[in-house]
């Protein structure tokens, strides 16, 4: 790879992933701030206050909004002159090992077993990097944090299943509480393989949450209807939006998965002049 | 909004879950890995009327500063908060409750509030950072000694027992079964 695209991506990396942590999408804080307009408990209605509060302070400040800057999965896209090699994704993991002094971002990145923090963000496998074809030289990056990430859950579906859907993923989200710091956007996979289903959750939260098709309005409300609101503290907004992702699947098979993010839904996209 | 500095005393009695208070004086941040290490090696601060605040926050060690501090999830320290209550902390701050054995170890004693999940930089905002102890565990486990003013809180269990967090989950829970999907 020339020397000088793997500096440029490697920047673009580390300005996608500051973006993302700390201002938040132009149709995530839309949505909070139609969900404070709306909100009726005096107690979420000071929740709201804070959140939005914060993310004042994080843009004047220049800080991370939320203090688990997560851990960044990141999605290239590729165009078709730029080969697909290892320096591709070297250039990606030095871009966020940038990120992590000059942001900086908690290093949250260990060892499953040792649990031994590699200081930086990077290891095996970390951060992961899914690479689509496409015309330009894009990266968008996606810093998920563990509260929310922990409360995702897949499930092997029987296919006589399908209407029974939309009750697994407010299960879901009822199981999960206070937990993944609520507001929530929920990414939903159907379809697909095992891996599969839970590569489409993640990739719905990669979509503009100011709209809805009827199915995931159905299933937003009827979390709504719970009324858990922010923070688990009670009241009238507990998703900002519910997004769906779907994808063929064996005809014996109907692998759902749902992965939750909380209210601070980040996303940076940054593209590579080639 | 309801004003308490810090050292707390009996004033946290006062306090019903549901209130919003601003809080202002020494905070002592303290995750899983502090409180283990303040069960085994002691306190690196007086007791007394202390507030823990359950978080690993982000500090530029080269200027000292707090870059972003918000809550984490308390329910990790529900088997090891009894024996701090037991020393004279009079509250906790975190985010999404904690068990019922948490709640009964308050009861006559001491608060948890709660501080809103991913307001790092608003919590940032209002501190200032005065000390680091137990620096070996780490900088989300260490505990960071720092100057608050008015840190905007709500109290999520007071010392009568009540729980907002349980009262929610009882409605969500009656709710859910009116559910037509």
């Amino acid at each position: 790879m020339d020397p000088l695209l793997f500096e440029r991506l490697a920047q673009a990396v580390e300005e996608a992933v500051r973006e993302a942590e700390i201002v938040l999408p132009p149709d995530v804080e839309t949505a909070l701030r139609r969900a404070t307009d709306r909100e009726t408990n005096p107690v979420a209605r000071g929740e709201f206050a804070n959140i939005l509060d914060n993310l004042l302070k994080a843009r004047d400040l220049r800080v991370p909004i939320c203090q688990d800057t997560g851990i960044p999965v990141v999605y290239l896209t590729v165009p078709p002159t730029v080969p697909v090699t290892a320096e591709l994704y070297d250039a990606v993991a030095a871009g966020i090992r940038r990120a992590t002094r000059s942001v900086p971002l908690r290093p949250n990145g260990v060892d499953p077993i040792s649990r031994e923090n590699s200081g930086d963000n990077t290891g095996a496998g970390l951060p992961p990097v899914h690479v689509v074809p496409g015309n330009v030289l894009r990266v968008m990056v996606l810093p998920k944090g563990a509260g929310s990430e922990n409360m995702s859950q897949i499930r092997m579906m029987m296919p006589s299943q399908v209407s029974d859907i939309p009750r697994f993923v407010v299960d879901v989200v009822m199981t999960a509480g206070a937990r993944p710091c609520p507001p929530v956007v929920v990414g939903v996979g159907i379809g697909g393989t095992f891996d599969g289903a839970a590569a489409l959750a993640k990739e719905a939260l990669l979509e503009r949450i100011d709209s809805m098709d009827a199915y995931e309005q159905e299933i937003c409300d009827a979390i709504n209807a719970l009324g858990i609101g922010p923070m688990g503290l009670g009241g009238d907004t507990t998703a900002l939006a519910v997004k769906v992702k779907r994808g063929f699947c064996h005809t014996a098979s109907l692998p759902v998965a749902v992965n939750i993010q909380c209210w601070c839904c980040r996303r940076g996209v940054r593209e590579v002049v080639l | 909004m309801i004003r308490l500095s810090t050292p707390l005393g009996a004033e946290v009695l006062d306090l019903r879950a549901g209130d919003r208070v601003l809080l202002s004086g020494t905070i002592y941040t303290a995750r899983d890995e502090a409180h283990l290490k303040i069960l085994e090696d002691g306190f690196p601060f007086d007791p007394a009327g202390a507030v823990l605040y359950h978080c690993g926050p982000v500090v530029d060690t080269e200027r000292n500063v707090i870059v972003a501090a918000g809550p984490t999830t308390s329910a990790r320290m529900n088997g090891l908060t009894a024996p701090m209550i037991d020393a004279g902390v009079r509250s906790l701050i975190g985010k999404g409750g904690m068990s019922a054995e948490v709640r009964e170890a308050l009861s006559g004693r001491a608060v948890y509030f709660v501080f809103t999940g991913g307001c790092a930089a608003l919590a940032a905002s209002c501190m200032e950072l005065v000390d680091c102890h137990y620096p070996e565990l780490g900088m989300a486990e260490a505990v960071w000694e720092i100057r608050v003013r008015d840190m905007p809180l709500v109290v999520g269990i007071d010392a009568h027992g009540r729980d907002l967090f349980e009262d929610v989950a009882r409605s969500v829970r009656e709710r859910y079964d009116q559910l037509r999907l």
